[in-house]
């Protein structure tokens, strides 16, 4: 396969993007993606972050299409906490601190579908201390994705031991909680 | 110092343990990226309060449990010379970006270097564990016993939805990056790798070449990892990648067996004319010596060359970049020097198995 921007050599690093649930995959060479920006340290071989910084200033562009331009001109979206703006965040493709995601997360949405393939919900670890309340939340909404597929798949069975597994769980947290939200 | 003794210690004691598959796969990381809830992050944060945070693990790991944990060393960054960052780089035990940091960069490296915590890299703390072969759920055990440790008297910055926050958002959600290293020379040689590569961009994985400069990966090394940490969980994610190098692993193995067939003399050929240009040559550049490498690591695991052990790409590759022939030579070299050195070096590990 050929580099898609010089083709000449061949290419070595593909990127899989996911726009609007649309994947274009992007081949290139290394030398165009050092050229490109795609890489700052050529021991770590390319960097994602330098493709991003890419993906904010088209979404960027996008918003200002679809927005009246009066509000970008007059306000510029800054962090409270560390005072990242909006404009410093889409050239670094980095945030400051914690309270940047709250702070940018009308925006978040579709730069997390781009980069994580169409997801923006975490489902992983949580930290022990955070509480048993949102560990049983977060395996009550894999329970329930779960019993979705298998109901999809017209996998009866295995559903039906699933969603005891649901009530068996949602029992166990009314009664230790007195139920107060679900 | 002899080559042996430097060997001995340039070469982290782990990599000489042999694990799964490791004919094909050279190593399997858990990287795990963490925040501070209550500190802006590196890029952005007082260098009084990094320096806080550099401090606060500092302490733990002399007052508390870090050493009980494992046996760990504590290193500030900008306490080692240019060629010492070098070196640790090179290891794999801190990124370039750390080495390079202002923002009070340090470490905390395990003693027998298979784990290491990046103390303000992009992150305020990045957990990285080392394993030999294909052992990816072991090093997700490790790497969640630590982040469990650490969690224990650090809040951490998490959110609910988005999971535990990062500098970057591509790291965000599980903050986990899990990687294979593998030698892939049959694949590469035969060009399938390149086919199978777009395939399994589609599955949210990252392929890429190692220590490359060029556009080819060098000594047939390529790194697999994930490129999605949002939306599913540390074990899903593992499992693909998983799934992934078995499936490479499988195919490795049958593109040798079919070339053995084809064209065993040749490859034959190809093999030994490596193995003496490693024995015999008095200046070699860093990119013959990893294909030659490559190419005389394929003949052990082929049974064709008998009396050098199988380590010798692992501790080669690494041995002769730039920062341990600096290193070994205690001065630093102009590219010339260490094409010459290079080359004695191995020359000189060839001689220690006969
Ligand atoms: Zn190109
Ligand atoms: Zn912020």
């Amino acid at each position: 396969m050929q580099c898609q921007e010089c083709q000449q050599r061949p290419a070595t690093l593909h990127f899989t993007q996911v726009i609007n649930g649309t994947k274009t995959e992007i081949h290139v060479c290394e030398v165009c993606a050092k050229e490109k920006g795609y890489m700052t340290y050529p021991e770590e071989g390319y960097s994602l972050h330098n493709l991003l910084t890419g993906l904010f200033n088209f979404d960027s562009a996008m918003m200002e299409s679809q927005q009246s331009n009066s509000y970008n001109q007059v306000k510029e979206l800054k962090c409270p906490q560390c005072g990242m703006s909006l404009s410093t965040f889409k050239k670094v493709g980095k945030f400051g601190c914690a309270t940047c995601y709250d702070t940018f997360s009308e925006r978040l949405d579709p730069i997390l579908r781009r980069v994580h393939s169409g997801n923006t919900k975490h489902y992983g670890k949580i930290p022990k201390r955070m509480g048993g309340d949102l560990h049983t939340k977060k395996q009550l909404e894999s329970y329930k994705a779960e019993l979705q597929q298998l109901i999809e798949d017209e996998n009866f069975e295995e559903a039906a031991q699933i969603r005891d597994k649901i009530k068996a769980l949602q029992n166990q947290s009314d009664g230790s909680k007195a139920g107060d939200d679900t | 110092m002899t080559l042996k003794q430097f060997m001995n210690e340039a070469i982290s004691p782990w990599m000489r343990e042999e694990g799964p598959d490791s004919d094909i796969v050279l190593s399997s990381r858990i990287r795990l990226a963490r925040n501070f809830s209550d500190v802006s992050y590196p890029i952005l944060a007082d260098h009084e309060k990094l320096e806080g945070i550099r401090d606060f693990i500092k302490e733990e790991y002399e007052h508390q449990s870090f050493q009980d944990y494992e046996d760990f060393s504590f290193i500030s960054i900008p306490d080692l010379t240019a060629i010492e960052k070098r070196v640790l780089v090179e290891k794999h035990l801190i990124s370039p970006h750390l080495s390079k940091s202002e923002h009070a960069p340090a470490t905390i490296i395990s003693k027998n270097e298979q784990v290491s915590v990046m103390i303000n890299e992009e992150d305020h703390i990045r957990i990285q564990l080392y394993f030999p072969g294909l052992q990816l759920s072991k090093a997700l055990e490790g790497a969640f016993e630590l982040d469990d440790w650490l969690e224990e008297k650090i809040n951490y910055a998490f959110d609910e939805t988005r999971g535990y926050l990062t500098s970057c958002p591509t790291n965000v959600g599980t903050g986990m990056r899990a990687s294979v290293m593998m030698h892939l020379p049959a694949l590469a040689m035969t060009k399938q790798i390149n086919r199978m590569i777009p395939a399994i961009n589609q599955l949210g994985l990252v392929v890429r070449g190692i220590y490359g400069e060029g556009s080819d990966a060098q000594g047939n090394i390529f790194q697999i990892s994930n490129q999605i940490t949002l939306g599913k969980t540390e074990a899903d994610i593992i499992g693909d990648l998983q799934s992934v190098v078995q499936q490479l692993i499988e195919h490795e193995r049958n593109a040798r067996n079919r070339i053995m067939e084809q064209s065993g003399k040749k490859l034959e050929d190809r093999i030994f004319r490596s193995f003496g240009v490693l024995d015999y040559s008095r200046i070699i550049e860093s990119k013959e010596a990893a294909a030659c490498l490559s190419n005389v690591r394929l003949g052990i695991d082929l049974g064709l060359i008998k009396n050098v052990s199988r380590n010798i790409l692992n501790e080669l590759m690494i041995l002769t970049q730039p920062g341990f022939l600096q290193q070994y030579a205690q001065a630093t070299l102009t590219a010339d020097e260490r094409d010459e050195l290079r080359a004695s070096l191995i020359r000189e590990r060839l001689q220690l198995e006969k």
